[in-house]
Formats: C-alpha cells, structure tokens, sequence
C-alpha cells in the first residue's frame, strides 16, 4: 500500500481570539496547510472538533468549513471524539489516503472555547464524561484528573512538587513557539506557589483552553507538486483504541490501557522500536496525564513517568524530548484541534523547521491524543523520509 | 428538562440499585447489562448497601452550570463494600478532614438545580462520613 505524506501544515496561534469566529480560525489553518502544499487540491475534508454544537451552537462543521473554503462539493466530515477529536480526524485522514480511495484529504482541527466563559464551559466539558454517572454528579475533567492525581500521589509516593518538571519543560518550550499561548519560562517556585484548582492539580498542573486551529493536508508521493520544498514526512504508524469512558468503571485506574494498546499497534506498523522514537507529543492536558502516557505507552516502568520530568530527560537535551513546542501546557489545549497540533510541530521538528527549538538528529516522533481521562488514545509515529 | 432521564434512574439515584452477575456473582454498579468480569448477560437486579470508603477525592471550586451554587464540593471515588467503585459528591464533611480510606456511607441529598425554565430538582446519592 501506498505511503501517506505530511504534505502540507498549517496553524493560527493558540489564543483568546476573541475577534476570530469558528469558521474563519478553520479557514486560516486550512488554506495554510494548502498553501504549504504547493496549492494540492483536496478531495476529502475530514474535520476533528470536540465542543462546537455546545460552545457555538454549530454542528455540521463538515460543510461549515467545506462552504467557507470554496470547497463545496468535496466528502467532509466531523469526527468527534473529545479531547482526541483532532488525532481522531488525522487517523480518518490516513485510512482514507492510505485506502487509495482519497488522493488528497485535508484534516483540520479547530475548537472556538471563548463564546462563553465560566459554568457555561465547565458544564461543556463535563459532557465528555459519562453524563449519568459522573456529570450528574457535578463532577468536571480537571476534578477527574484531581481524582488520579491524588490516587497516584498516594499508591507512589511522589513529593509535593515531583509533577513540577512537566509545567517546567513545557514553559521551557513554549517560549520558542510563535503560535504558543504562553511563550515564558517558568522558575520552579513558580509551580510550588500556584494555586490549587482542585487538589492536588495546581493552575500549573492544568493547561489552559483556548482558541486555535492546526491542518495537515495528506496525499501520497506520487502526487506531491514538482519541486515540493519541503522534507518528506510520511505517516509510519496510525492507530487509536478505547477505553472505559467512566473512571469508576476501571479496573486499574492508574494505568491508560488505550494509551498501551495504540502506541503498541502504531509502533508495531512502523516497524520499529520504542527506544527508537526521537520525541514524544503526549497530550498533557494535565501533568498526571502526561506521568500516565509515558508509563502506558511504555517509556518508563509504572510510578516513575513523573520521575521522567523531574530528572530533566524530557528537555529538548533529555533523552525522551516531549512537548517540544511547549504541549498542551505553554502551546494551549485547543479542544479537539490539539491532535492535529500535534501532528503540523511534529512535522516542523522532522522538517528541520523548528527554529530555536529544533531537535538534532531526529527520525521519528509520537504523537497522542487523548479524550478524556484515555478513554479515547490516538497515536500516530511520524517520519523523517531519507 | 431532561423528566424522562431522570424519572429512569430513579432506581440507580435513590436506591443505588446495580446489578448482579448470575454467571460470576460479580456486582455491578453502574448498571451495564453486561458483566464486566466474564461477559454474560447480567440483569439481575442488585441493591447495595450504601457502604464504602474513599478511594480518591478532590474540591471542585469552578463548577459547572447547574452546580455553581453549591461551589465548592467534594467530589470522590467510592468503592462499594461490594467491590464497584462509584463517583459521587461528598455531604456533611469538613473537606479537610476528608482521607482515602475513610469510611462512607449513602444518603440522599439534592444534586442540581435546573437554572432554567421548569425549576425542577434533581436528587440523588451522596456520600458521608460513616463510624
């Protein structure tokens, strides 16, 4: 079967954009992404977006973006699959291209989160959980995240601030990303005095939500443009798994299963190792989901993940760089536009187009896109064509 | 809003009515048709004793709509003295004073409130502090 390119990529900066509406983030994002294409016409468009029909009242963002491009005519649909809407989007992207049934598919990721402010948000959010059994009951994503982050604490013994390298790194890379929300450096103590938003996870233990929109448009070799500028970067591994939606509905709550499972299968298509990926793009919409993709996807023995961070080996010098544009932390966590973030840095770092935060001698980069608490785990392997 | 979806968890809300596996004896809550341990159909109706301890816990200050009013609330998870772990808000405790492992038992209390149109009150389990 036929190989599948990272032909194109696009991104707005992820912020309050308060002036920008749904449509218009989605259009800059897309014809970006076609513009980094050498103009590639495409003939799929597959959009990945969590909250819009809550957020903005607007559903049917498929041929939203399609009209709004000039597109009308062309296959387009959203993929919903909350915080991993974006991964979900790109793997539709993939199978469609690498099926041979699409030449090019156009995969973009958009969320608009400032249309309303406060519970309204919250109460949005909440309808990615298990609405009988968790929503009803107050509960909110950062509380779920609360919840392992206390339990983790508990069963390993991690110190008052052993999560702290996450916030450190990511803030660290942030400030070479032009698209980041947050672009400064943070001091240690920084973390250690944050405020609890539901404890034991600090405003440093919690991205922030924002606006923002990523596309990759994907085709295959044979009909790259002549003379296409950039590095080739093909798509290695693909795969996505599920998982309880529930947390209470666990066996083993401290352990991501579709995080395992999906990183497992795409190493596996890839053909290579897990010591052979260059970096890591986990999806730290929290720092204890960060700790628990590592040890799920199987870069550190269970209880160590945050050890990872605070030992410095997940620094752009570390031996496992993560977040190398800051993550969800200092880039932003634009909903269900994260995966395909994700996927347009990874693309930058195996190009050779990270500016100051370029990665050396880089092959291949993981990407993962998580709904919820894993419930939902996208993961892509990305390479460096030679 | 929403009458129909409440009036059918009325079991789950006010009794915490589960399910019992007839195959494994597992017990089941949620209730989800299908048991988790050993795959058979389990629809047997089951009613817990409403006893537990906490598993995992957390303050929730930024709560969503519908919930605001009574911002700040504990939120944990229990697990059931039969096994099943369930998600629920904690009632007459000092949060402070909250650890794992501390023993709970069910009530009912009022779990939100519709902001809008109808004013209805949805009520449902919670949690205490149990001896």
């Amino acid at each position: 079967m036929t190989d599948v390119i990272i032909a194109g990529i696009g991104q707005t900066a992820v912020n309050e954009h308060w002036d920008v509406s749904l449509r218009e983030l989605g259009l800059f994002a897309l014809e970006a992404a076609v513009r980094d294409a050498g103009g590639l016409k495409p003939q799929a468009l597959f959009v990945g977006n969590m909250l819009a029909p809550n957020l903005s009242r607007q559903a049917h963002l498929g041929a939203l973006l399609a009209d709004f491009a000039g597109l009308t005519g062309i296959e387009a649909v959203t993929v919903e699959a909350a915080g991993a809407s974006g991964g979900a989007a790109l793997r539709q992207g993939y199978l469609a291209v690498k099926s041979g049934l699409v030449d090019a598919a156009l995969v973009v990721g958009v969320e608009k989160f400032t249309d309303v402010v406060g519970s309204e948000v919250e109460a949005a959010l909440s309808t990615a959980s298990d609405s009988d059994f968790e929503a009803m009951q107050g509960m909110t994503p950062t509380a779920q995240a609360a919840l392992l982050m206390r339990r983790y604490t508990h069963e390993y013994n991690v110190p008052a601030d052993g999560f702290a390298g996450f916030a450190l790194t990511a803030h660290a890379n942030g400030a070479g990303n032009k698209n980041a929300m947050f672009q400064k450096a943070i001091k240690p103590d920084t973390y250690t005095r944050a405020s609890m938003v539901s404890d034991p996870v600090n405003m440093f233990d919690a991205a922030p939500l924002a606006d923002g929109a990523a596309a990759v448009l994907l085709t295959r070799p044979d009909l790259l443009p002549p003379g296409f500028p950039h590095p080739l970067v093909r798509i290695a591994g693909s795969a996505t798994a599920s998982d309880t939606l529930a947390l209470h509905d666990r066996k083993d709550m401290l352990f991501f299963e579709a995080a395992y499972l999906s990183t497992g299968k795409a190493v596996k298509q890839a053909g290579i190792t897990l010591d052979q990926v260059d970096f890591f793009e986990y999806h730290d919409a929290f720092s204890i989901y960060a700790a628990l993709s590592l040890e799920s996807s199987g870069f550190s023995i269970r209880g160590h993940g945050w050890k990872l961070a605070a030992d410095n080996r997940i620094t752009r010098d570390g031996s496992l760089p993560c977040a190398t544009m800051g993550g969800l932390k200092a880039r932003g966590y634009p909903g269900g536009a994260t995966g395909v973030y994700q996927a347009v840095e990874a693309a930058t770092q195996l190009r050779g187009q990270a500016g100051a935060n370029q990665l050396a001698n880089i092959r291949y980069g993981m990407i993962q896109s998580l709904g919820g608490p894993a419930s939902t785990a996208v993961t892509h392997i990305l390479e460096k064509v030679s | 809003m929403e009458i129909a979806r409440h009036w059918r968890l009325k079991q789950q809300r006010y009794g915490l009515v589960g399910e019992v596996c007839p195959h494994c004896d597992v017990k089941i809550f949620p209730p989800r048709d299908v048991c988790p341990e050993c795959g058979g159909e389990a629809k047997t109706l089951y009613t817990f004793s409403g006893k537990g301890e906490v598993y995992s816990y957390t303050t929730i200050y930024e709560a969503p709509a519908g919930y605001d009013e009574t911002a700040p609330y504990t939120v944990a998870l229990v697990k059931l003295e039969e096994g099943p772990l369930v998600t629920a808000q904690l009632t007459d405790v000092d949060e402070e004073s909250v650890q794992i492992g501390m023993p709970v038992e069910m009530v009912t209390r009022k779990l939100r409130q519709d902001g809008d149109e109808r004013g209805m009150l949805v009520y449902g389990y919670k949690f205490r502090k149990s001896t």
